[in-house]
């Protein structure tokens, strides 16, 4: 089985971090993983994205064109990537930030107010690792253990206080 | 450190570098490979080597020739037009038979062009780059873990065939992570006593040069070479088979291009098509030999590029034109997608029923 993931939204919101959890919770799960950021100027406050793809199988293409879960964190990323969702797929929206509602009737939509959830319980940044809670929650993958050992992998030893923080801020999404 | 790291493309090259022995990096900051100088940045002060950031290009390329004159594996990165500048460089290298790493993580062209990836310096990197009869050896990762690889591979054959090798990557297998692991097994560099370190008074001057003003001597030293170079074409091209034996469309493709074309091929597969992908590791030497032979039972070939076509050409010379080859690209930094490649595919599945 093979999982598209893309996160989108403006550079800053921590897109690409939010991809490295997920793609290192993969490879502690001893999955096929990869990773691919948009690198272009759009990084300066524009629109970034991070594509990440989790198999059973070997990885052919990093590109991720049509994700099966696509989490958007502003409104140009929803316009933009809302049609791309693979039928059946998942799109989670950060409610606060977005006030329209998906479109489609094909796919399942989670409103997660992740930057007010997120600043509510202190933090204004963290609100990408609230929606990564909820996804891993709602597509049945939360393991204490490996998000653990995955946000160990992405947050350096001397940063502990905020890798105290991603958790918190994990379980507030996953609870929600 | 044999557990699998997720690393981008660019760091897992400058890993291996390191691990294959080289202390010296020069480089000059430009995307899509700047992660490379960082890495080195960051490494090489804690480790006794030396990272500096040249004043340009074309410093960078000549501060690789004076490390490696002095017998030292030695790189230097950069992309698409850092690699034109790096171009006279490169061929007083090759003209002085000088061992050295070079990366090109190409991105979209001709000019400053853009900054998303490409392939479109597969002439420049497949030709020689520079003036001058010369070849460069020319690896193709397709993966994080073949940066890593293929890297370490660029200095072992450096070494041995006494020349520039390229690794010729772009700007989506450089910024992409996957995991890697290097648990890789380094071979000792072979002996340098050519190197220029100083005779102590105990024997005649090593010269590193590339300028020979007597015809006679250099026409001489340009047929050794490509002795040489007879000797690399028979024993290193390298590429992946995939499905081909019974293949009647085989798509050839490097790289990104050939993850891409890979997909295409499974889904062709699905579909009935009997598809198969050729995938050059080495770009110089280009693998003839798989080509060749597919183009006994195959009717038709496709190749899959970031480019106008150029790898193209190395196919149809490769299949020596006995089965006709279509191009299926993208330029500018835009990338095919699988879909693309599929279609291409069932398009020539129809013409040859």
């Amino acid at each position: 089985m093979t999982t598209k993931y893309l996160f989108a939204g403006f550079g800053g919101q921590g897109l690409l971090f939010s991809g490295k959890v997920l793609a290192y919770k993969g490879l502690i799960e001893d999955k096929n993983v990869s990773w691919l950021p948009s690198y272009g100027p759009e990084m300066r406050g524009g629109t970034a994205s991070c594509g990440v793809t989790i198999s059973d199988e070997p990885i052919g293409a990093p590109i991720v064109l049509e994700p099966d879960v696509l989490v958007a964190m502003n409104l140009p990323s929803l316009d933009k990537y809302e049609g791309k969702v693979t039928p059946g797929g998942y799109i989670f929206v950060d409610s606060s930030l977005i006030e329209r509602k998906v479109q489609r009737d094909d796919v399942k939509v989670y409103y997660v107010p992740a930057t007010k959830l997120a600043s509510d319980n202190g933090s204004t940044t963290l609100a990408n690792m609230v929606l990564v809670g909820k996804l891993l929650q709602v597509l049945g993958s939360y393991n204490e253990e490996t998000v653990e050992k995955a946000l160990g992998k992405c947050i350096s030893a001397r940063h502990a206080d905020l890798l105290d923080l991603n958790r918190k801020m994990m379980e507030i999404g996953r609870d929600y | 450190m044999s557990e699998k790291v997720l690393m981008k493309g660019n760091e897992a090259i400058a890993e291996a570098a390191i691990m294959a022995g080289s202390r010296h990096y020069f480089g000059y900051p430009i995307t899509p490979q700047t992660e490379i100088a960082a890495y080195m940045a960051k490494r090489m002060p804690k480790i006794g080597g030396t990272f500096l950031q040249a004043e340009s290009e074309i410093a960078a390329i000549n501060m690789v020739y004076g490390v490696s004159s002095a017998g030292k594996r030695v790189m230097t990165s950069s992309s698409s037009p850092g690699i034109s500048l790096k171009g006279e460089g490169i061929s007083y290298l090759a003209g002085t038979d000088l061992p050295a790493v070079i990366v090109n993580a190409q991105r979209g062209g001709p000019g400053l062009g853009g900054i998303q990836p490409s392939q479109s310096d597969y002439f420049q990197a497949t030709r020689g780059g520079g003036h001058g009869d010369y070849h460069i050896l020319v690896l193709a990762p397709s993966s994080v873990q073949e940066m890593a690889e293929l890297t370490i591979k660029a200095f072992d054959l450096a070494d041995q065939y006494l020349m520039p090798a390229m690794v010729l990557a772009d700007g989506t297998t450089g910024q992409m992570m996957e995991p890697v692991s290097f648990d890789f097994q380094i071979k000792e560099p072979p002996a340098k006593p050519w190197a220029t370190t100083g005779t102590k008074c105990a024997r005649p001057h090593n010269i590193a040069n590339s300028l020979y003003l007597d015809p006679e001597k250099l026409e001489r030293i340009n047929n050794e070479r490509f002795k040489r170079y007879e000797v690399i074409k028979a024993n290193e091209a390298l590429a992946e088979e995939y499905l081909t034996e019974d293949a009647d469309i085989v798509v050839a493709g490097f790289g990104i291009a050939a993850r891409i074309a890979k997909n295409a091929v499974q889904e062709a597969r699905a579909q009935g098509i009997k598809a198969g992908l050729i995938r050059p590791i080495t770009l110089w030497p280009f693998p003839e030999k798989p080509f060749a032979e597919a183009a006994k039972h195959a009717k038709r070939f496709i190749s899959v590029e970031l480019s106008m076509g150029q790898m193209i050409e190395d196919v149809k010379l490769a299949t020596e034109c006995k089965v006709p080859v279509s191009l299926c690209y993208r330029v500018g930094g835009m990338i095919p997608s699988p879909q693309q490649v599929y279609e291409a595919i069932v398009n020539a599945a129809k013409e040859v029923k």
